[in-house]
């Protein structure tokens, strides 16, 4: 994507709507949006606009989830499900290598992922800023990871912009969303008669130049600003980051861990469904004879036992110690690594915690108490 | 999926080289040393290391492991890895012979300070069984010894069978201008060392602190104790340096497990400056 390129806005009617799949498949896009499969929303495979979850909205709080069927025939009513931006770019399980023996010695054959264009049309402002953060760990550091460059190079991204929060979204005090400003090709908004296109890349412009786009009145605009502004204004959690990461850092032997300890699992779906985790290990799989294995990374959560382990020793023994391992990393130590939050405010993690748990109350618990004390 | 060779191994970060083992040296029961060569002789030719610089050395169809590279860095065709035979990986790796293949990504991390340090007295201290990454820069400042002052190397262990080989602290001890302090938490009927922990050495060597550089491998509470010990002699933080451990799986500062505070211990580390882990070292559960 391109920041030099200078948005161009248009309307698009809604029965032109198929024109864009049309477009993105003669462009040799695989496309994919978001689709209910077994009750759940789950990226999939968008062959007509029917595909979409039409007349479904998501209701999210602390431990829970719930799909409402509404009359309502808009395409992007859903929010999000479960799943993130993150698979598609950093896959739950990627084999890196096939190591093969020879006469004596043994061959490492890297296998990269397939390259093959895809456009994922219905992403979220918290979407790409999760994306951003992600390629700043895999793409900007010291090695960049060729799995993780084949899997985003060949993306097309269509935003769709918020225009209703969940009870659980926090994205405007993480200042991530609910406008998506950048990391697109196209944006939408979705109106009741039709969307307004936004480009943000020249790949995108080129793409808009097939759906025959009407001009938009510049008061069309401003009734959309104000609409992503009421968005923004009807969040209710927040988390302040002025104090952070020092705040967290010196909140090491707070009370509130041993409180939060006694209600988290450690069953890790707070790392799992969250945008910008990227903990991973790596497993061996050799075959029978021992003469082909495979080398393939997957997911792994901060929150397993194994995660801490060195020799002869556990470094983070209790769920206390990950607990805080968890948050410390996510809103303090991940700004000195990266230069920014780990946290993008998507609230994932408050709606897919059997618990509920809410890191939003946590942080202020802990940085509370902290001011109370005057330390 | 698509089988890419296209892209060359030093852009891929993942691929592991093969290296034949040209000698193996059994140091103790449980310790082993393994000359290494790379087999692909581009890849041979561009290895480039420091002393306290690790390698994630590979055994096929089981598994990856960070070890310390202990040889010198002026020779980098072959590489020397002491491994301690803990679990399951280093099981494997510890019953290969002469010729057999090992695998090597590396090397990776922060080595020690060994330019800055020419001059200065050199004052070693260690605590635990292995201690692999200060040995490198031991060796090193003995194969350039006029470059360096007087070298101290001190070293705690638990009880005295945990002394896992005796011969190399007597080999140390013959080189000029070194002196070797071991001591035991225990009392043992074979041991004429000092008694007590390694801390307590302090108080017998002799140091100018503005002319010495520290460098400590061990538990982390003790290297927390030893450098407040040492800030009292008058050593100040940026002249000490430790050398960390943490779970590592990649080596290249992605794979989220070795973290410390803000670092990643195999990138900004294993070899830090002291002024910049100290908040953080020794602290439990993280
Ligand atoms: C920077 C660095 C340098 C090291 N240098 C040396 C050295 O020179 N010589 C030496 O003998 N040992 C060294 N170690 C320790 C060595 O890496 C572990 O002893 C080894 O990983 C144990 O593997 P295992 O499979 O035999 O043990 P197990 O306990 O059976 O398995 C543990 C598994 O956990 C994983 N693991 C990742 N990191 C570690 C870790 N730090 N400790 C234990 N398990 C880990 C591995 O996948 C390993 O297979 C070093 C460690 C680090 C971090
Ligand atoms: S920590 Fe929770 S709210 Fe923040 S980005 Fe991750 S899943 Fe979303
Ligand atoms: S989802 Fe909730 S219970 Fe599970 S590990 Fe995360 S905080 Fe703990
Ligand atoms: S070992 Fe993977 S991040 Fe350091």
């Amino acid at each position: 994507m391109n920041p030099s390129h200078t948005a161009s806005w248009g309307i698009l009617n809604r029965r032109d709507f198929p024109r864009l799949l049309d477009a993105l498949r003669t462009q040799g896009y695989r496309i994919i949006g978001p689709t209910l499969q077994d009750g759940a929303v789950k990226w999939g495979d968008i062959a007509t606009v029917d595909d979409f979850p039409v007349g479904w909205r998501d209701h999210q709080s602390p431990g829970h989830y719930r799909l409402e069927r509404t009359e309502s025939f808009r395409y992007f009513d859903i929010v999000h499900g479960a799943e993130s931006f993150k698979p598609l770019t950093f896959a739950p399980r990627e084999t890196l290598l096939v190591l093969e023996r020879t006469h004596k010695t043994f061959v490492a054959t890297p296998i990269l992922p397939d390259p093959e264009p895809l456009a994922v049309l219905g992403v979220r402002a918290c979407d790409l800023a999760g994306l951003a953060i992600q390629d700043r760990i895999f793409l900007h550091g010291p090695y960049a990871d060729p799995y993780y460059r084949a899997r985003r190079d060949r993306l097309f991204i269509i935003a769709v912009q918020c225009t209703r929060a969940l009870d659980t979204c926090f994205c405007a005090s993480m200042g991530t969303g609910p406008q998506a400003t950048a990391g697109f090709d196209l944006a939408l908004i979705e109106g009741d008669a039709d969307f307004v296109v936004q480009t943000g890349s020249e790949e995108g412009a080129r793409l808009a130049q097939h759906l025959s786009l009407h001009p938009v009145p510049p008061e069309r605009l401003r009734q959309e600003e104000i609409r992503m502004a009421a968005c923004a204004a009807s969040q209710t959690r927040s988390i302040d980051q002025s104090a952070l990461p020092r705040a967290l850092y010196d909140a090491h032997d707070h009370e509130r861990w041993d409180d939060v300890a006694r209600r988290c699992l450690a069953c890790t779906n707070c790392t799992m469904v969250c945008p910008t985790c990227f903990c991973h290990g790596v497993e061996e799989q050799p075959d029978l004879m021992w003469t082909r294995s495979e080398r393939a990374r997957v997911w792994d959560s901060c929150f397993t036992p194994d995660h801490g382990y060195i020799h002869g020793k556990n470094l983070r023994p209790t769920i206390k110690d990950r607990y805080r391992m968890w948050l410390t990393h996510k809103l303090a130590a991940w700004i000195d690594q990266f230069g920014m939050s780990g946290c993008v405010g998507c609230g994932r993690c408050l709606t897919w915690c059997p618990v509920g748990i809410d890191l939003t109350e946590e942080i202020k618990e802990l940085i509370r108490s902290r001011q109370a004390s005057g330390s | 999926m698509n089988m890419e060779s296209a892209i060359s191994p030093p852009m891929n970060p993942f691929v592991i080289h093969p290296a034949v083992i040209k000698e193996k040296r059994q140091e103790a029961p449980e310790i082993v040393t393994f000359r290494l060569q790379l087999e692909d002789p581009a890849i041979r030719k561009q290895f480039r290391f420091e002393p306290g610089q690790f390698n994630m050395v590979y055994a096929f169809g089981v598994g990856e492991v960070a070890i310390s590279i202990v040889s010198d860095p002026d020779h980098p065709r072959e590489l020397d890895h002491t491994i301690r035979i803990v679990g399951r990986t280093t099981d494997v790796i510890g019953r290969m012979q002469p010729g057999d293949r090992l695998g090597i990504r590396g090397p990776f991390g922060k080595g020690w300070p060994m330019e800055e340090a020419k001059g200065s007295d050199i004052l070693i201290v260690t605590g635990g069984l292995g201690c692999a990454p200060v040995v490198g820069a031991i060796e090193y400042i003995f194969r350039r010894r006029e470059n360096y002052g007087m070298m101290n190397i001190l070293h705690g262990v638990k009880a005295p069978h945990d002394l896992l080989y005796r011969e190399r602290f007597d080999a140390w001890r013959a080189h000029p201008r070194t002196h070797v302090w071991l001591t035991s938490d225990e009392p043992g009927k074979t041991w004429h060392y000092h008694v007590g922990v390694v801390t307590e050495l302090f108080d017998r060597v002799q140091f100018d602190p503005n002319h010495t550089f520290v460098m400590m491998c061990g538990p982390e509470i003790m290297m927390r104790v030893a450098s407040h010990l040492l800030s009292q002699r008058g050593l100040t933080p940026d002249r000490m340096y430790v050398s960390l451990e943490r779970h590592m799986a990649c080596g290249i500062g992605l794979c989220g497990h070795c973290q410390l505070g803000p670092y990643f211990i195999c990138k900004d580390g294993p070899v830090m400056r002291l002024d910049r882990i100290l908040p953080w070292l020794g602290k439990s559960g993280i």
